[in-house]
């Protein structure tokens, strides 16, 4: 796979708030019922992670699981190991109701980080990111702009945003955009 | 713009996030039901100036279509509640009763 | 004169002077100075000419009601028209040009309209330019057009830039006078999230002008302490220059943020438009004085009491030396004192009340100020400014008793509550009798999602006029040295007996022209509803909104239809409060961030190669390739002939790809197709069709069995959202307990389709380990594995009747494969191909294409699709609506091909006329033309269309019209132009 190249290749835009897409990100989507204690175990075992609670995530760093509905999550590793992680997902959960999907190439992922980064995002959604109602281990499904979008907060205060790799252009410009117009002065 | 809550995921969406999906509690008909079932279920829609129970889908969100009891005038939300029911919830009622005491849904009325 | 006095000026800095041209002339002012007291520090009374007459009108108000100041400000892509000079801040190289005038603002062609405004009463426009009819397309509407408009249309790009920001708080206070302020600090020591807008730059509102002690404490003392509190609290936030210009349901509120408009410096964003979302709404938004209507009331220097001394405490400008007061209230007192004490003279102060004012009349005496009971103001002399005003009493028809030389007239009708914003969403007013006002009820408040109140008002918004009741009403008991008001008396006409020359002369709507003898005229001929009389009249229309006229106007109405005021009832109050700015509407969605463009992975490629681009959906795809010489038809024929001949490529990575799996997946898909798809085997593709419950086609593609409870599903180019979330409702809402889950991976492929007679050799050509044989891969299957270094699945499926393969790989390894399929089939004559050769394919072959044969109105019988549509199955969605007498009518146009007998192409959307005319008397028809192209491979027009009975009439020569009226005859055919057997793509 020497020829993968994602989305807009790592392009980034540094600045007070600096922001960067990630490359090539392995991105897997899980769904299942999160009540059966099969799917759950085998999250856990093949991620070393809980089933996040709603609206959460879960990550030890290298990987990370989202909730994304009551019956879907979104699994973020490395792109190197998505193959592996799928195989080993279909194996383990073999004979039950499932659906698991390779979903890296068809998403772009973009880290934003930087002293009004909560304010940088809260231009283009309709969704609080004052640090005391958006807090580290959060995930949010809405829109960037006029595309859809997820966002979740780290530990470090940086985001974390994920959306289609059609509009990643459109998606960056727009994050980059709003960056250097600076701060609101408000978070 | 409208706000409402996604009983799925709890978040408060406003109306940009959200689809609408027209009259909730549809029941389908089909092959083997006469014209006028099939038509009323194809067309006939309440059109209501007051309690309209409601589909709406967090297509911005969760992806979950959900279900919302509100008053087309005021805007009063009654309750949302998810689409896997198929009459309106005791506590939504209840919520739209205080308000519109003799108010009954057209399935049960 | 007026003029910048020694002293006084709060808002100034003395020590920053700067420097603004107005009408090519220098001008200097202070910083802190609005555009409006520095043009009367200039001496600049006249500052434009009104909408009709042109007559020469002056700065009126000090705020945002300001109707007459209206400026065309900047230049090239700063230029903006209509910016107020009362709200426009100061700053050094400002550009102004005043509107509405021709050659000059001295000098005026248009002012000849005043000569004939005795015929230019409301109404004149729809009367006089009626008839005759043709007239008005071609002669009045062109007049018209030419004259009207107040400022000029920006002629190029804005240079600046904008942008949105999202908010959430518990409660918005919108205003910062003391009422806002109390009201904030309230909420903020309760601990609620607090956000605080003030639209001017400065704090206190009319407290700090008029010189109110707060608990023995300056109000302006006052007001530092509270901000300086309120800015201490981390959980309250302040910002000035921020206008609420709009509520609208549930708590949502448009903040209107001005950010370098005040600044030479024109870096960053120019506006921010704040979309808050708040719990409460407290509008704490004041009041606005509201002028009289007395004959020359228009003329410049003509100004509210309350503006004349804002301009000298805030700014240090003097309107006039000798300033006329005229009042019902005792309000304006305070004009006189304030001017006064500043050294400036006080001829008299004319109060309509025959018993004048309360306590505050003894601190005029005390100053030595004549006050003239019970009088009115006569006439107004002077042209283009104030010279001197004569007398009469309020009581009688306006008999002149005496006159009095001044140069500016401070007047004062009364305060009206701004109740715009409690109003947007519905809160309903009260009359107050007594103070002659509109007054928020609170018990009929706007209501929220929760069924309660979510806006309320505080201070003189809830029509409380002295200090310590407005703060009383934001929750605070204080103590102040105001005195006592003597009660206010309503005056609508000033004298109450004027004749129709003094009422000609009575202006109530200073920007839009409209007198009180105009709205009498409404009144005359019918016009009883106040929305009726405002769209007749003009009145309360355009950039102000009526801000100072509606409710004089309202009152006159109603005095002319002998109702009450409350009966009248006023117009609806819509957002936004003041005109805000298209760029803070756009934000940051202009040029490429205008609409998201929905790229493929191969876009950089096909831009590098002449791609003449075309948009589908949000995608942009390729409509052919265009090279040096080549016309874009040039481009298409070429494309063609290639795949018939070698071998094209197409990137087909917009279709939608959604996968469907589980236990209950083939049940489900035989519900969503029309045919059976439960019984496709696992490795196999069988092409199918979507109907909506109206039975009606709404999707297309190729659906594959990749295991045994998985689906892949493919739908059109754009149509994926649309059908995964078509499936997800019937799972969610219907059949809820069915086992099925789907994903939508569209993007996650980069998709390519291989066609033309030396497909198999080019991909052959790359290696890999996948056997392409045509026996160990047939037709309508799929195989998975390595193409070269690439992971690949590869369907063999044709829309364009050669031997073709899909390839799909992961959408980062897209690009890399487009690339080596470019390289190795060179020697093979590879070529990309467009849309438009996909479109044209397909025709040859007689394929349908969603959206061209059908248009939401067609079912797949009309297209002889009965092949697709399973017999064995009980139901699928729209079954039942093809059971339908209309549906199931053999009458029913059906598809068919069509070939000109002279070879040319047939129009788009040409139709087949039949005899007669149907009930509205238009030309009956019996079929119309779906697709038309000119094939090069058959090299002549082909085309396929829908037509009444088509099937049965084969061989048979019909005629479609053309634009011209012409006709084109063709003979109706097979639908299948090439290769009628299918052999090609069987090889």
């Amino acid at each position: 796979m020497s020829n993968a190249v994602s989305a807009l290749n790592g392009k980034t835009a540094t600045g007070p708030v600096t922001v960067q897409e990630l490359g090539l990100t392995g991105m897997v989507t899980l769904r299942g019922d999160f009540e059966d204690e099969g799917f759950a175990a085998a999250v856990t075992q093949l991620t070393g992670l809980q089933i996040p609670d709603v609206r959460q995530f879960q990550t030890d760093g290298v990987k990370t699981v989202l909730w994304m509905s009551p019956d879907e999550l979104l699994v973020v590793l490395p792109y190197t190991e998505v193959n592996a992680f799928v195989t080993a997902m279909n194996d383990a959960l073999a004979g039950s109701h499932y659906l698991v999907a390779n979903v890296s190439d068809a998403r772009a992922i973009f880290s934003v980080s930087g002293e009004f980064a909560t304010e940088v995002l809260g231009k283009n959604a309709p969704v609080d990111f004052e640090a005391s109602q958006f807090v580290a281990g959060m995930v949010r499904r809405s829109r960037v702009g006029q595309v859809a979008a997820a966002y979740w907060k780290l530990d470090d205060g940086s985001f974390r945003v994920v959306c289609f790799r059609s509009v990643a252009e459109y998606v960056f410009g727009l994050i980059a955009t709003s960056a250097t117009a600076g701060p609101v002065g408000v978070y | 713009m409208l706000l409402l809550q996604c009983p799925y995921c709890g978040v408060n969406a406003e109306e940009t996030e959200l689809a609408a999906g027209g009259e909730a509690h549809l029941k389908r008909a089909t092959v083997g039901d006469s014209d006028e079932a099939f038509e009323g279920y194809l067309f006939m829609r309440e059109n209501k100036k007051g309690v309209h129970l409601e589909r709406w889908r967090h297509a911005y969100g969760c992806g979950k279509w959900f279900l919302a009891a509100r008053d087309t005038a005021t805007l009063e939300v009654f309750g949302t509640y998810p689409a896997q029911t198929t009459e309106p919830p005791a506590d939504v009622t209840e919520n739209i009763r205080a308000k519109y005491p003799d108010w009954s849904w057209k399935e049960t009325a | 004169m007026s003029t910048r006095l020694a002293n006084s000026g709060r808002l100034i800095d003395r020590s920053k002077p700067v420097e603004f041209k107005f009408n090519g002339k220098r001008f200097k002012g202070y910083e802190g100075d609005t555009l409006a007291s520095a043009l009367f520090a200039n001496d600049q009374m006249m500052v434009g000419r009104s909408f009709k007459y042109h007559r020469p009108r002056g700065v009126v108000a000090s705020g945002a009601e300001e109707p007459n100041a209206l400026f065309n400000m900047g230049e090239g892509g700063r230029f903006e028209p209509n910016q107020r000079a009362t709200t426009q801040e100061l700053f050094d190289g400002l550009t102004i040009r005043s509107q509405n005038h021709w050659p000059s603002l001295e000098f005026d062609i248009g002012a000849v309209n005043q000569l004939f405004a005795r015929w230019l009463p409301a109404g004149f426009y729809y009367k006089m330019f009626i008839h005759p009819r043709p007239f008005w397309k071609h002669v009045y509407e062109p007049f018209i057009r030419q004259s009207a408009g107040l400022g000029q249309v920006p002629q190029e790009k804005d240079a600046d830039t904008y942008e949105h920001f999202y908010y959430f708080c518990d409660v918005l206070v919108v205003g910062g006078g003391i009422a806002g302020l109390a009201a904030a600090l309230k909420e903020g020591q309760a601990g609620k999230k607090v956000l605080l807008l003030e639209q001017t730059a400065d704090f206190g509102g009319r407290a700090v002008v008029d010189g109110v002690e707060i608990d023995g404490k300056s109000a302006e003392a006052w007001v530092q302490d509270t901000l300086a509190a309120l800015n201490a609290m981390p959980n309250v936030t302040v910002r000035n220059r921020n206008m609420a210009s709009g509520v609208y349901d549930h708590g949502y509120v448009l903040g209107y943020e001005r950010l370098t408009d005040h600044l030479s410096d024109k870096s960053g964003p120019r506006h921010r438009l704040w979309r808050i979302r708040a719990g409460h709404i407290i509008t704490a938004t004041g009041a606005i004085e509201r002028p009289l209507s007395f004959a020359g009331n228009d003329i410049p220097g003509v100004l509210l009491a309350a503006a004349v001394r804002d301009y000298v405490v805030n700014w240090g400008v003097s309107v006039g030396d000798r300033t006329v007061v005229v009042t019902n209230n005792d309000d304006a007192y305070r004009t006189a004192i304030i001017l006064k004490n500043a050294g400036l003279a006080v001829p008299a102060i004319i109060d309509a009340r025959a018993s004048g004012a309360g306590p505050i009349a003894a601190e005029v005496e005390k100053l030595g100020i004549r006050v003239l009971k019970g009088k009115a103001i006569a006439k107004v002399k002077g042209k283009t400014r104030v010279t001197g005003v004569k007398v009469c009493l309020q009581a009688g028809e306006g008999s002149v008793i005496e006159e009095i030389a001044c140069d500016c007239v401070a007047m004062s009708g009364g305060w009206s509550p701004v109740v715009h914003l409690w109003s947007h969403c519905g809160g309903k007013l009260n009359w107050d009798e007594d103070l002659a006002m509109f007054r928020p009820d609170p018990s009929r408040a706007p209501t929220g999602a929760d069924g309660k109140a979510f806006v309320s008002t505080v201070g003189s918004a809830s029509g409380y006029l002295s200090t310590a009741d407005v703060l009383k009403d934001a929750g605070l008991e204080v103590t102040t040295n105001e005195v006592a008001a003597a009660p206010l008396e309503p005056v609508w006409l000033m004298p109450q007996g004027a004749g129709p020359k003094l009422r000609m002369k009575a202006w109530l709507d200073y920007q839009n022209d409209v007198k009180v003898s105009d709205v009498q005229l409404a009144a005359r001929e019918g016009y009883e509803s106040v929305e009726h009389t405002k769209r007749y009249t003009t009145l309360g229309m355009a950039t102000d909104q009526g801000k100072l006229s509606n409710i004089n106007g309202l009152a006159i109405l109603s005095k002319s239809l002998d109702a009450s005021i409350p009966n009248v009832g006023t117009t609806t109050f819509r957002p936004p409060y003041t005109p805000i700015s298209m760029g803070a509407i756009t934000g940051a969605a202009r040029d490429e961030l205008f609409q998201p463009i929905h790229k493929t992975p191969m876009f950089d490629w096909h831009d590098a190669n002449g791609a003449d681009w075309e948009p589908v959906g949000h995608w942009r795809r390729t409509y052919a390739y265009v090279r040096n010489g080549e016309t874009v038809h040039d481009a298409v024929n070429r494309e063609i002939l290639n795949v018939r001949e070698n071998v094209g490529t197409l990137d087909a990575s917009t279709l939608g790809k959604i996968i469907v799996k589980g236990p209950d997946a083939g049940k489900f898909l035989d519900m969503l197709y029309t045919n059976m798809m439960s019984t496709l085997g696992v490795g196999k593709c069988r092409y199918g069709l979507m109907c909506n419950e109206n039975g009606f086609l709404s999707d297309d593609g190729v659906v594959v069995r990749l295991a045994e409870d998985t689906w892949l599903c493919h739908t059109t180019t754009g149509g994926a959202d649309r059908i995964h979330g078509w499936m997800e409702d019937w799972l969610q809402c219907e059949w809820w307990d069915w086992k099925v889950y789907t994903a939508n991976v569209t993007e996650q492929f980069a998709q390519i389709a291989v066609a033309g007679p030396k497909a198999r050799q080019l991909l052959e050509k790359l290696g890999g380990n996948m056997d392409l044989s045509k026996e160990g891969f047939p037709f309508m299957t799929y195989v998975e594995g390595k193409l070269g270094e690439f992971d690949a699945r590869i369907f063999r499926i044709s829309f364009s009747g050669e031997l073709s393969y899909e390839v799909s790989v992961p959408a980062s390894q897209g690009a890399a494969l487009w690339a080596a399929l470019q390289e190795a089939g060179k020697d093979l004559g590879v070529m990309p191909y467009g849309t438009e050769a996909m479109h044209i394919l397909r025709a040859e072959k007689g394929f349908i294409m969603i959206g061209d044969e059908t248009d939401g109105t067609i079912i797949p019988q009309d297209l002889n699709l009965q092949w697709a549509i399973s017999k064995k199955k009980e139901d699928y969605l729209g079954k039942r609506a093809q059971e339908r007498s209309f549906m199931a009518s053999p009458d029913r146009w059906k598809l068919v091909g069509l070939e000109t007998l002279d070879g040319s192409v047939i129009p788009d959307g040409s139709y087949v006329p039949a005899p007669g005319y149907n009930p509205n008397g238009q030309r009956n028809v019996q079929g119309r033309v779906t697709s038309t192209y000119y094939s090069p491979t058959l090299k002549r027009g082909i085309a396929m269309g829908l037509v009444k009975h088509g099937p049965d009439r084969m061989g048979e020569v019909i005629e479609f019209n053309r634009e011209d009226g012409t006709m084109v005859k063709a003979k109706i055919v097979d639908p299948v132009f090439y290769d009628k057997d299918g052999e090609k793509q069987n090889v």
